[in-house]
């Protein structure tokens, strides 16, 4: 109940505050659910911060897919999100060399890409199945490091950072399936010739970046 | 091709923006202004140009199987000295920008010239084919921003003429979709025909 009205009234409520007081929320926990629902809804990766456009243009074509590339994407990033924080703490800080922040974390994610395609492929044939042709397309996805490179710059702790990360990589999930479902309807409507392809697509998405809008200020900004 | 032919196919012919739709990251999100369209293009081009050089310089030394990881690395070492030159020269500019100047790395543009350019041409053409290309790509994102500064704010370049009438909305999110949309409608009457 106290979560729900504090998603629904875009502030900490009096009940909020109860529950914290009372030890059934605690202030961090708040601040979690604060961090997911910013980052799926009110800053939504692909409708209002412009990462990940190429495989949202490219791959949403069908639900099934997009499914496909979403789970893909969120394995990903919680991943890397997990390594870039490591690396970044105890290798380019401590060595101050944080100007290599750009080259490392391509390269890792890059690796990172790979090893996961070569585990999956041994270890579970038919999830490799499942997400093995989204996977290559990934280190193109400028989500994975544009959030990598964020978690850094607001100075998330590795907790709140993966959090961030897999809610923003469910961000991703859901604009991709809602685009797709759209997508399905569009192809079997009458466009004009010079619309046809991507221009419609992108019109597309800002009406559904427009209803994204509607989130803003339900809750504080991470 | 002819030399001059290189430099101006990248303008209509083979527009980055509005004809190969790549590098659609920073063409929606630091175009809420003419000026960071611009930034952004000259920024891009110039990786664009000296990843392209390079590139075409070692293209011989690379083995094949590694030549995506080696293009990567060669890229992303340019984007960092750019970056570091605009924060200490353009301190504002670098920060409008924000995080799409360390993205420029994983920006479709100059991995595709790399790939399919520079790896198979000389030094002179693959820098024109960098000017070329850098050329289309920033005055696309110079006429979005434009568009969507008018629009949005009614400015032009930073010079207000209507502050405070136009609606917002195509400084924010959904009116960089919308305007990209229908710009690339406008180039494909035009240009097509």
């Amino acid at each position: 109940m106290s979560i729900l009205t504090f998603i629904l009234e875009g502030n900490i409520s009096q009940e909020v505050f109860d529950a914290v007081g009372t030890g059934v929320l605690s202030v961090k926990e708040i601040s979690l659910i604060a961090v997911v629902i910013g980052a799926i809804f009110v800053n939504n990766v692909v409708l209002s911060q412009f990462l990940g456009i190429c495989p949202f243009l490219g791959v949403s074509s069908k639900v099934n897919t997009s499914l496909g590339m979403g789970m893909a994407v969120t394995f990903v990033m919680a991943l890397s999100a997990v390594v870039t924080w490591c690396l970044q703490q105890y290798v380019l800080v401590p060595f101050g060399i944080e100007y290599m922040q750009t080259i490392v974390f391509i390269l890792v994610i890059a690796a990172l890409v790979q090893m996961v395609e070569i585990v999956l492929k041994k270890v579970s044939p038919a999830l490799y199945q499942a997400l093995g042709i989204f996977l290559p397309l990934i280190t193109t996805n400028c989500a994975v490091l544009g959030i990598a490179i964020l978690m850094i710059q607001k100075d998330m702790g590795l907790l709140t950072g993966v959090i961030y990360s897999v809610a923003t990589a469910l961000g991703f999930a859901l604009a991709l399936v809602l685009f797709a479902g759209i997508r399905e309807r569009l192809e079997i409507e009458d466009v004009p010739q010079s619309f046809r392809g991507v221009p419609i697509a992108l019109v597309t998405a800002g009406l559904l970046a427009m209803a994204f809008m509607g989130f803003a200020n339900v809750v504080p900004l991470p | 091709m002819s030399k001059l032919q290189l430099i101006t196919k990248g303008i209509l012919k083979e527009n980055p923006t509005f004809v190969l739709v790549l590098g659609m990251c920073p063409t929606l999100g630091v175009t809420s202004s003419a000026i960071n369209g611009m930034g952004m293009g000259v920024a891009t081009m110039a990786v664009l140009i000296m990843s392209n050089m390079a590139i075409s310089l070692i293209k011989n030394f690379i083995p094949d199987k590694v030549r995506i990881p080696a293009f990567i690395v060669v890229i992303a070492s340019f984007v960092t000295i750019i970056q570091m030159l605009m924060q200490a020269y353009l301190p504002s500019l670098y920060a409008s920008l924000g995080v799409f100047i360390p993205l420029i790395v994983v920006n479709c543009i100059i991995l595709g010239r790399a790939e399919a350019f520079a790896s198979k041409n000389d030094l002179v053409d693959s820098a024109l084919d960098g000017v070329g290309i850098g050329l289309g790509f920033t005055l696309s994102l110079t006429a979005i921003g434009a568009v969507r500064e008018v629009l949005g704010s009614g400015a032009i370049f930073g010079y207000s003429f209507a502050a405070d009438v136009m609606p917002l909305l195509f400084i924010l999110a959904p009116g960089g979709f919308l305007v990209l949309g229908y710009l690339m409608v406008l180039f494909n009457k035009v240009a097509k025909r």
